[in-house]
C-alpha cells in the first residue's frame, strides 16, 4: 500500500518543530509501524538525509518505550495495543497519517518524537514501592495467603508500562492512571498495606510538582491505555487519598 | 592460571561456608566505597538496591530512558525456585541437577547449587516486595512446568512475569534513589572501563542525549548489561540489547567464556519480511498445553501452504507429533536446544507449513475441550454440548495466556483459539558471556559481571525460567557479599580521581571511535550491516554448526568489518540524540564478537547443549557430547583479533553428578 507521512521533526528541546511530509510507497500490512519507521529511516539516512528519533526497544507491547500520536491518538487506532504492536494493515492504502510526540508541559520533548518521561520515574522513587530490604530475611513467601481475586486485581494494576499514553491523552494532561495503577497495586496487597497513607500522599504531591494537571474524570486515559488500566484505580486512588488526608 | 576460586567443603556447605570466611567491609566504611553498576535489568537493578542499602554508594546506568524499561521487562514465562510447594518431590538437590543436565554438563557444579540454594529466598523476597504472582483459589502461589524438568517449580505473573519481577526490583532501587544511595543515570551508554594499575575503577558514559562524554570513577564496576543475542540481528531480544560493554571489558582483558552457546528458542512467531526488525517469543509456558506437529504428508503440507486446506480440518492420523513421537517420556516438554532441532529437522525435510518452510504448528485444540469438560464438571454442568465445552476451555486458556494470544494474533492477524498457531525457533539467550569466579568478578579485578552477561550457570543451554533466577539470585543474593571481598582492601584508597592519565586515556579512545564513525564518508545504513551479519551467524552459527561453514563465516565476518569502515553512514552529529551513531559503535563490536563465537564454535568439535556441530551427533540424529576432551570452560583472551583469540581451559570437574549422555526418551 501507499501512504503519506507527515511526522514531526523538532531538532532539540528548544528548537521550533514542524510536520515534514513524505511519501511511502510498498507498505506491506504485516508491518508494525515501528518497521515503516524504519523503512522511512533507511531511506533518509541513504539520501543523506537526517533520520527521525524515536524511542522503542522491546517492540512487543511491554518496555513502555515506543511513544507516538498517531492521527490523534496515542498509540494510534486500535485499542490495547502500544506503538510497537500497531500494524499497517490498521490504516487504509492512500491515507494521510500524522505522526507527533506525547505532548505535555512534564514531557518535554528532547528530538523529533522522543520525549523525556523522566517524571514519572520520580513519582515511582517519591513512594511507589513498599519498604522492604532486599537482604533475604523475609517471612516464607505463603506465610500470608492472598485471595486470588486480590492477587488478580493487584496484578491487572501492575501491568502499567509507563508509557505515558494516558497523559499525553488527557486534555489536562493528569498523570492520575499511571499513579492511581501503583498506588492500587500495592494497597490491594496485604504487604503494601502499612505504608498506604504515606505513599498516596508522597506519591500524589511529587506529581503535582512534576506539573501534572488535574483529573476531571473525562474517561479518555482509560481509552487509549494499551494495557487496559482501569478507571477503577483512579477512583480507588482517591479514597485513599481521601482517608490518608482525614487522618 | 585461571583461578575459579571454588570453595573447599562438600557441594550444599560450600556457599554458607563461605559467606562465613569472605571478608566483609563495616557499616561505617562501606560509606568510603563507590561501586558503578552498569544495568538495571534483573541483575543490575536488584544489585544497586542491595549494594546501596548495605550503604555503598551506587552509581547507575542504564541506556533507556527509565531502569524500569531494561530487557528484563520482556519476560513471559516464570522463575523457577525449589521451592517444593506443590510437594512433587521437588528440592534443591533437583533444581541443582536438572539445571546441570539440562545445561548438559557444562556448567560449574558450585555455582548452580549456590544458585537453587538462594532460588527459595527470591520468591519470598519478591513477594515482600508486592509482585503480584499467580494464586490458586486458596491464595497459595500456583506453580506450573517448564521444559525440561518433571516437577512444578515455575512462579509466575501471567504471561508478564519480567515485568513484575523487575518493577519491584525497580522499586527497591528508587526507594534507593529516593534515599540518595544510588545516583541514576538514564539514557547514558558505557563506552568504556578505565583500569589503574590493572584494576576496574571506573568507566567512560556517554550521555544519549546530549552527546556528552562523562567520566566516572569507582573502587569496583559492576556489569550486568545482559545478552547478546541481537549479534544475530534477528532475536528475542530488545532492540537496544549489546554487547559492548562486554566487549569493552574483553578488550581491556576479561575473558569471554564459552561465547558460542546461544539459545534458540522453539517457539517464536516466524520471520514474515525482509523488513522485519525483531521477533517475537511465544513463551515456553504454551508447551505445557499446546501441542507441537506438521502433518505427515508431504501433500497436505503444500495444501496447507497453498491455502486449499486447514489444519484443524486434519485428522490426528494425518499429524506428526514429532516431539510425542521422538520423546515420549518428555514429549512437547523436551529442553528447548532439543525442541528446537527437531523443528529444523522436520522444516528440512519439507514439513514446513507457510510460505517459507519454515514453521511448525502449536496446537490448543486437545487442551481446549480437555479444560472444557474440567470447568463444566466444577460448575456441575450436565452432559455439556461440544460447542458449551470449547467455550469454556477457552474461557481457560484465556485465563491462563490471553495477553499471548492476544499478542500472537496482533501480530499475525490469526485467531489462535480457532486455529493452530505457527512457530519457529529463534535465537533467544545467551549462556557465554564474561568469564566470572564463584565471586562473580572477571579475569579483571574489580570489574564484576552478573546476570545473562556472565557465562555463569547455564552450561550449554538454559532451562527455562532460570534466567529471571539467576539474574535476581546474583543480584540480590550473591554479589552483594561476594563483592565485599575485594572492596575490603580498599576502605583507606579514597575517591578514586578521574584527572588521571588513565582515564584521559580511555576517555580520548572513546572520542577517537566516535569521531571516526561520524566522519566516515559512506553510504550505507548501519543496519544494512548488522542485518548481514545476522544472516552469516543465523546460517553458519546458528542450530547447527559445521568446520566448513564456521570457517568460511569467519572470513566473511572480516570482509564485512572492511566494508563496515569503509561504507558505514552515520548521519548527524556526535554532540546530539543520536540513535544511529548508538547503533553504528554496537554493530562494530557485534562484528567483532561474531567473529569470535565462529571461534569458539570451531574449536569446540563436540556437540553439546545448543551447539550442534554435525560432525558430533548419534546415529538418531541427537547431540553427541565428548566429555573426554571437551569437559572445560573455553575462556577466550583478547589478542588484538578476535580469530586469534587465545584460549584458556577451565576443567569441569563433576563430583556430585555423574556424567551422562543426556536423554528426554
Ligand atoms: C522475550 C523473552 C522472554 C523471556 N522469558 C523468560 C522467562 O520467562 N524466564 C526466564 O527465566 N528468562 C526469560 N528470558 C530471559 C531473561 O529475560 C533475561 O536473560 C534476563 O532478563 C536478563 O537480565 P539481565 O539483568 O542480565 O539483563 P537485561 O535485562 O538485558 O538488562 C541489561 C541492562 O544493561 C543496560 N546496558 C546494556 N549495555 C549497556 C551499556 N553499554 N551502557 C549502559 N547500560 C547498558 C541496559 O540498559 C539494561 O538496563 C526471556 C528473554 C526474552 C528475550
Ligand atoms: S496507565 Fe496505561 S497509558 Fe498510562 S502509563 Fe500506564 S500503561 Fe501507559
Ligand atoms: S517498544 Fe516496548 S512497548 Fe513499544
Amino acid at each position: 500500500m501507499n501512504i503519506t507521512l507527515k511526522v514531526w521533526r523538532q531538532k532539540g528541546p528548544n528548537a521550533k518543530g514542524a510536520m515534514e511530509t513524505h511519501k511511502m510507497t510498498d507498505i506491506s500490512g504485516d508491518m508494525s509501524f515501528l518497521e515503516m519507521m524504519d523503512v522511512l529511516n533507511d531511506r533518509l539516512i541513504r539520501d543523506g538525509e537526517e533520520p527521525f528519533a524515536f524511542d522503542h526497544d522491546c517492540r512487543e507491547g511491554i518496555c513502555g518505550s515506543c511513544s507516538m500520536f498517531i492521527n490523534g491518538e496515542a498509540h494510534g487506532p486500535g485499542r490495547n495495543v502500544t506503538t510497537c504492536q500497531l500494524h499497517m494493515r490498521s490504516f487504509k492504502d492512500g491515507e494521510t497519517i500524522h505522526v507527533e510526540p506525547w505532548r505535555a508541559s512534564a514531557f518535554p520533548v528532547i528530538k523529533d518524537l522522543s520525549v523525556d518521561r523522566s517524571s514519572f520515574d520520580r513519582i515511582i522513587q517519591a513512594g511507589g514501592y513498599i519498604s522492604v530490604n532486599t537482604s533475604g530475611a523475609t517471612q516464607d513467601a505463603n506465610a500470608i495467603p492472598i485471595p486470588k481475586v486480590d492477587a488478580e486485581e493487584a496484578f491487572d494494576a501492575a501491568t502499567c508500562i509507563g508509557c505515558g499514553a494516558c497523559v499525553a491523552t488527557c486534555k489536562n494532561s493528569s498523570a492520575m492512571l499511571f499513579v492511581s495503577a501503583k498506588v492500587s497495586q500495592l494497597s490491594l496487597l496485604p504487604q503494601g498495606k502499612p505504608e498506604s497513607k504515606e505513599r498516596v500522599q508522597r506519591m500524589v504531591d511529587q506529581m503535582d510538582l512534576e506539573g501534572f494537571g488535574n483529573c476531571t474524570n473525562t474517561g479518555a486515559c482509560e481509552v487509549e491505555c494499551p494495557k487496559g488500566i482501569s478507571l477503577t484505580n483512579i477512583a480507588r486512588m482517591n479514597r485513599e487519598f481521601m482517608k490518608s488526608s482525614l487522618s | 592460571m585461571l583461578d575459579s576460586r571454588i570453595p573447599e567443603g562438600p557441594l550444599a556447605e560450600k556457599w554458607s561456608k563461605h559467606k562465613d570466611d569472605i571478608r566483609l567491609v563495616a557499616p561505617a566504611n562501606k560509606r568510603l566505597i563507590d561501586v558503578i553498576v552498569v544495568g538495571t535489568g534483573l541483575a543490575g537493578s536488584s544489585a544497586s538496591a542491595s549494594l546501596a542499602e548495605m550503604g555503598y554508594n551506587v552509581k547507575s546506568f542504564c541506556f533507556q530512558d527509565s531502569p524500569r524499561r531494561a530487557h528484563s521487562i520482556a519476560a513471559q514465562g516464570g522463575i523457577n525456585a525449589a521451592k517444593n510447594y506443590q510437594n512433587d518431590g521437588d528440592s534443591i538437590y533437583r533444581l541443582f541437577y536438572d539445571t546441570v543436565k539440562g545445561g548438559d554438563y557444562r556448567s560449574r557444579e558450585a555455582n548452580v547449587h549456590r544458585l537453587a540454594e538462594v532460588s527459595v529466598n527470591i520468591i519470598d523476597q519478591c513477594v515482600a516486595q508486592g509482585v503480584p504472582f499467580a494464586r490458586e483459589y486458596g491464595g497459595l502461589l500456583d506453580n506450573r512446568s517448564f521444559g525440561g524438568v518433571q516437577v512444578s517449580r515455575t512462579f509466575y505473573a501471567k504471561g508478564q512475569t519480567g515485568q513484575q519481577l523487575l518493577l519491584g526490583a525497580y522499586s527497591a532501587l528508587s526507594r534507593q534513589i529516593s534515599k540518595g544511595k544510588v545516583e541514576m543515570f538514564n539514557r547514558h551508554e558505557m563506552m568504556e572501563v578505565v583500569k589503574v594499575d590493572g584494576k576496574a575503577r571506573g568507566i567512560i558514559a556517554r550521555n544519549l542525549v546530549t552527546g556528552e562524554i562523562e567520566r566516572h570513577s569507582a573502587h569496583a564496576v559492576v556489569l550486568c548489561t545482559g545478552g547478546y543475542g541481537n549479534v544475530f540481528y534477528l532475536s528475542t531480544n530488545a532492540m537496544g540489547s549489546n554487547v559492548s560493554a562486554a566487549w569493552k571489558a574483553h578488550k581491556q582483558g576479561a575473558f569471554m567464556a564459552n561465547p558460542c552457546f546461544t539459545q534458540i528458542h522453539p517457539t517464536c512467531i516466524p520471520v514474515s519480511g525482509h523488513y522485519q526488525s525483531k521477533l517475537t517469543l511465544m513463551s515456553e509456558s504454551l508447551r505445557n498445553d499446546g501441542r507441537i506437529w506438521v502433518p505427515k504428508k508431504l501433500e497436505d503440507v503444500e495444501a496447507i501452504r497453498k491455502g486449499t486446506k486447514n489444519p484443524v480440518d486434519l485428522s490426528e492420523e494425518e499429524r506428526d507429533y514429532y516431539l510425542e513421537r521422538r520423546y515420549p517420556a518428555f514429549g512437547n516438554l523436551v529442553p528447548r536446544d532439543v525442541a528446537s532441532r527437531a523443528a529444523k529437522e522436520r522444516c528440512d525435510a519439507g514439513y514446513g507449513v507457510n510460505d517459507t518452510g519454515q514453521a511448525v504448528f502449536l496446537d490448543f485444540a486437545s487442551a481446549i475441550v480437555r479444560y472444557g469438560k474440567t470447568e463444566a464438571s466444577i460448575q456441575n454442568l450436565n452432559n455439556p454440548s461440544q460447542d458449551k465445552i470449547i467455550e469454556l476451555g477457552k474461557g481457560v486458556v484465556k485465563a491462563k495466556y490471553g495477553n499471548l494470544f492476544d499478542m500472537y494474533q496482533q501480530i499475525t492477524d490469526d485467531n489462535p483459539y480457532e486455529t493452530p498457531m505457527k512457530i519457529y525457533p529463534a535465537v533467544h539467550y545467551t549462556m557465554g558471556g564474561l568469564w566470572v569466579d564463584y565471586n562473580l568478578m572477571t579475569t579483571i579485578p574489580g570489574l564484576f559481571a552478573a546476570g545473562e552477561a556472565n557465562f555463569s550457570d547455564h552450561g550449554a543451554n538454559r532451562l527455562g525460567a532460570s534466567a529471571l533466577m539467576q539474574g535476581l539470585a546474583d543480584g540480590y543474593f550473591v554479589l552483594p557479599y561476594t563483592i565485599g571481598d575485594y572492596l575490603a582492601d580498599d576502605i583507606r584508597t579514597g575517591k578514586i580521581p578521574t584527572d588521571s592519565p588513565e582515564f584521559d586515556a580511555a576517555e580520548k579512545k572513546v572520542k577517537d571511535s566516535i569521531e571516526a564513525l561520524i566522519n566516515n564518508n559512506g553510504d550505507t545504513p548501519v543496519d544494512d550491516f548488522h542485518r548481514r551479519l545476522g544472516l552469516i551467524m543465523w546460517n553458519n552459527c546458528g542450530m547447527s554448526r559445521n568446520e566448513k561453514g564456521l570457517k568460511g563465516a569467519i572470513s566473511e565476518i572480516q570482509e564485512l568489518r572492511k566494508e563496515f569502515y569503509k561504507k558505514v553512514r552515520v548521519p548527524g552529529t556526535a554532540d546530539e540524540f543520536n540513535s544511529e551513531l548508538d547503533k553504528a559503535s554496537r554493530v562494530a563490536d557485534f562484528i567483532d564478537l561474531g567473529e569470535m563465537m565462529c571461534l569458539d564454535a570451531l574449536t569446540r568439535s563436540e556437540s553439546c547443549g545448543g551447539h550442534f556441530r554435525e560432525e558430533s551427533q548419534t546415529e538418531e540424529g541427537e547431540a553427541l557430547r565428548d566429555d573426554e576432551n571437551f569437559a572445560f570452560v573455553s575462556a577466550w583472551e583478547f589478542t588484538g583479533t578476535p580469530a586469534e583469540a587465545k584460549l584458556h581451559k577451565e576443567e569441569l570437574e563433576y563430583k556430585n553428578i555423574e556424567l551422562k549422555q543426556r536423554s528426554y526418551k
